[in-house]
């Protein structure tokens, strides 16, 4: 029983590294730039606040993934790891959104503030983010179901007595 | 194992509020919260008439109004914090009914789950509904989006109003996170129904 514990944790914390790995180099590496008339119409990652945060958010799962990775070998510092997986469940929820937020205003404009849609002038970027978008939303899944299978499985036997 | 439990579990008693109403206050002050936040949302408004060209000499006037339902990122803000409030709302009664629930098989670790759910669910929200404003507030020279709030003063002060509650309440549910799964974990004679 806990050797099977332990290989679906283990594999759920490689999925969430994957993903967030992917999620960051792929957003690093949007770039696209459109000479329109005279106008140099260059979109990277850098201009938007809410896409610069999820960058940062998702490098700091990915470093907190690998370390959990190797540090839940230890017994000792186990359940210091499944507490610490919240915040950072938490984190890649917020910045997901924030990302999305600002990504859909891209793609569909708001007609109401007279913001023009930007990705047909620079598809390659849209492309990109859907990526790095569709890999940090699904981190952010695995995370959850991580916490959830942590809480019920590995706090488990500390539950007192059901009355 | 059980020794490592144990000591793991001695250093989380000294923090567990030993009261039992210390959660349905917390609780109560979430729930107020969120509750403010979707409201103060939802009645944002504002409306503002614009010159927008002159013909001889009378202007043409255009109406313009903002609401929080023309961008989808304020949209969510409201439904994660109406379902925020419900979801404080429904864990107080059940608290205050204690005596008529019994916490048996899966309704027991149920509680700790919904509360990690609507976090999730709330920091969400709002950290979509901030950079959405941000983006109002800044604009993108980059993208060529206007900033909107040196027009509509009013709409954008109430809508950083609500976005401070929400963040308030999301406090709030860290600590209640926080401590349902506390609760779960040091046993302790609280769950049982002869403390009421």
């Amino acid at each position: 029983m806990a050797k099977t514990k332990r290989i679906i944790t283990i594999l759920l914390r490689l999925l969430a590294l994957g993903a967030t790995l992917s999620a960051t180099v792929v957003m690093v590496t949007s770039h696209d730039s459109r000479e329109v008339l005279n106008i140099k119409f260059t979109a990277k990652y850098n201009n938007s606040p809410s896409f610069k945060f999820y960058v940062i958010a998702e490098a700091i799962a990915s470093g907190y993934g690998l370390v959990a990775l190797f540090l839940s070998w230890k017994s000792s510092v186990d359940r210091l790891i499944v507490i610490m997986d919240v915040p950072i469940a938490m984190l890649l929820t917020s910045s997901t959104s924030a990302a999305l937020a600002v990504a859909e205003i891209g793609k569909k404009g708001n007609s109401h503030a007279g913001w023009l849609p930007i990705c047909d002038q620079v598809p390659k970027f849209c492309d990109h983010v859907t990526g790095s978008l569709i890999a940090g939303f699904s981190a952010a899944i695995v995370y959850l179901v991580l916490n959830l299978y942590s809480l019920l499985v590995v706090l488990a036997p500390l539950f007192p007595v059901k009355p | 194992m059980g020794l490592q439990s144990g000591e793991k579990l001695a250093m989380f008693k000294w923090s567990y509020p030993r009261n039992r109403w210390s959660l349905v206050v917390l609780r109560l002050l979430a729930f107020l919260a969120a509750a403010a936040a979707t409201l103060v949302m939802v009645l944002n408004k504002q409306t503002k008439t614009f010159v927008v060209a002159t013909i001889g000499t009378t202007p043409l006037k255009l109406a313009l109004n903002a609401k929080f339902h023309h961008t989808p990122a304020f949209v969510f803000f409201v439904i994660a914090n109406g379902l925020v409030s419900i979801h404080n709302l429904v864990m107080i009664m059940a608290d205050l009914l204690r005596s008529k629930f019994d916490y048996k098989g899966f309704r027991f670790p149920m509680v700790a789950i919904l509360d990690m759910l609507n976090l999730a669910l709330l920091s969400g929200g709002a950290n979509a509904a901030v950079f959405m404003a941000e983006l109002g507030k800044n604009g993108n020279s980059h993208a060529r989006w206007d900033k909107i709030c040196d027009k509509f003063e009013a709409y954008c002060d109430r809508g950083a109003g609500a976005l401070v509650a929400s963040f308030i309440a999301l406090a709030f549910m860290l600590l209640i996170s926080f401590i349902s799964i506390l609760k779960l974990v040091s046993p302790s004679s609280h769950i049982s129904n002869n403390n009421n």
